[in-house]
């Protein structure tokens, strides 16, 4: 490699001092703190700057061009379909399901069907393990040979935009807000209290009828000594 | 048993075998040929087992022994013999055979049917333990 000239470099590119060494040499923490400046509020434009003489720009741009003589950058359109991922074989209607992440993990989750988002729609039954209608990666679960009889449960209407936060008024975060009178306690809202009811419903009848199941989805999955989860059937 | 030493279990022809490697692992066949001290020819026509070359270090010798089979028999006349004789019954009623059953039950289990048995045992041990308790007392 070439020795190089410059007295700060020991290679070309290669600086002599590292950055926070060059930083304590100038003692750059005496300095004054810079302040990055704030973004202008929009991009300007960029402006078309003509390279050839400017009757012949006339002449030959439209009129509709000549009006606004700037270019506007506009984002190019996706054209990639958004598709439903593929559901694993072995997750059917019905599976009893093991959440592996989250809030819930461990418990053993009844699946409904796969959302348009590719997110399986799952349900505990609220009333036996309290887990309530719920979406989960399929990533993050283990299926189950295990199957509950769902035939009786309707979830059409239950899709992504059901999941969908509602916007709330934006808070100061001072203390009256959150220990004051009109400090709001947030409740699940009616409706969806009713819809766990009316989807569960049907679930848990099935479930009854099965000795040990209701049990088996109210208790959470654990391994024990000397059980290796890629080695066991589920 | 004259020729029996020390040794309980000898290789010999009709002497029955548990294969621990490969594809046929798990199953009992018959020797019906000696080819070396590392070989011998096996066959097992009822456990579909085929007729093949075995190295001793891929089988068990076991306690059952095909008596007064010749040497190097056909696997119809081999299949004669272990009828006759009810080998395999034999060998499934061996303590040995039950816990490689037991053990490939277990393994066969789903998550369901872990919890169930979870469950029966304890079931179980709650009668067993009273009565257990029960008794100590009496004796006590």
């Amino acid at each position: 490699m070439a020795k190089s000239t410059h007295k700060n470099q020991l290679a070309p590119g290669i600086s002599r001092l590292s950055r926070s060494a060059v930083f304590s040499k100038r003692a750059a923490y005496k300095l004054p703190k810079r302040t990055p400046a704030a973004p202008a509020e929009t991009a300007p434009a960029t402006e078309y700057k003509p390279y050839i003489k400017n009757d012949l720009i006339d002449a030959l741009t439209p009129q509709a061009a000549k009006l606004s003589n700037t270019v506007v950058t506009t984002p190019k359109a996706v054209h990639k379909a958004q598709r439903t991922p593929k559901l694993r074989s072995s997750i059917t209607p019905g599976t009893v399901l093991i959440l592996l992440a989250g809030r819930f993990r461990g418990r053993r989750v009844v699946f409904l069907k796969q959302l348009k988002s590719g997110m399986l729609l799952v349900t505990g039954p609220y009333k036996l393990n309290g887990v309530p209608l719920r979406r989960v990666n399929q990533a993050y679960v283990i299926a189950t040979t295990t199957k509950v009889d769902v035939s009786g449960t309707n979830v059409s209407d239950i899709t992504d935009e059901y999941f969908k936060r509602e916007s709330q008024p934006k808070l100061k975060g001072t203390e009256a807000e959150f220990f004051g009178e009109q400090a709001q306690k947030k409740e699940h809202p009616a409706q969806k209290i009713a819809d766990q009811k009316k989807v569960d419903q049907a679930i848990v009848a099935a479930v009854a009828k099965v000795p040990f199941l209701a049990s088996y989805l109210a208790s959470s999955f654990s391994l024990s000594k000397g059980e290796a989860p890629h080695k066991l059937k589920f | 048993m004259s020729q029996m030493g020390s040794f309980k279990r000898l290789v010999e022809v009709g002497r029955v075998v548990l294969i621990t490697r490969g594809s046929d692992a798990g199953k009992i066949a018959t020797i019906v040929d000696i080819v070396d001290h590392n070989r011998a020819i096996v066959d097992g026509p009822t456990t579909s087992v085929a007729r093949q070359q075995i190295s001793f270090k891929d089988v068990v010798l076991t306690d059952l022994v095909v008596k007064r089979l010749p040497r190097d028999v056909s696997a119809k006349v081999l299949a004669k013999y272990l009828e006759k004789q009810q080998v395999v019954e034999a060998w499934q009623k061996t303590a040995w055979a039950k816990k490689l059953e037991a053990r490939k039950r277990r393994a066969n289990m789903t998550d369901f049917d872990r919890f169930k048995l979870m469950r029966l045992r304890k079931q179980q041990r709650s009668v067993v333990d009273r009565q257990v308790a029960l008794l100590k007392k009496e004796r006590a």
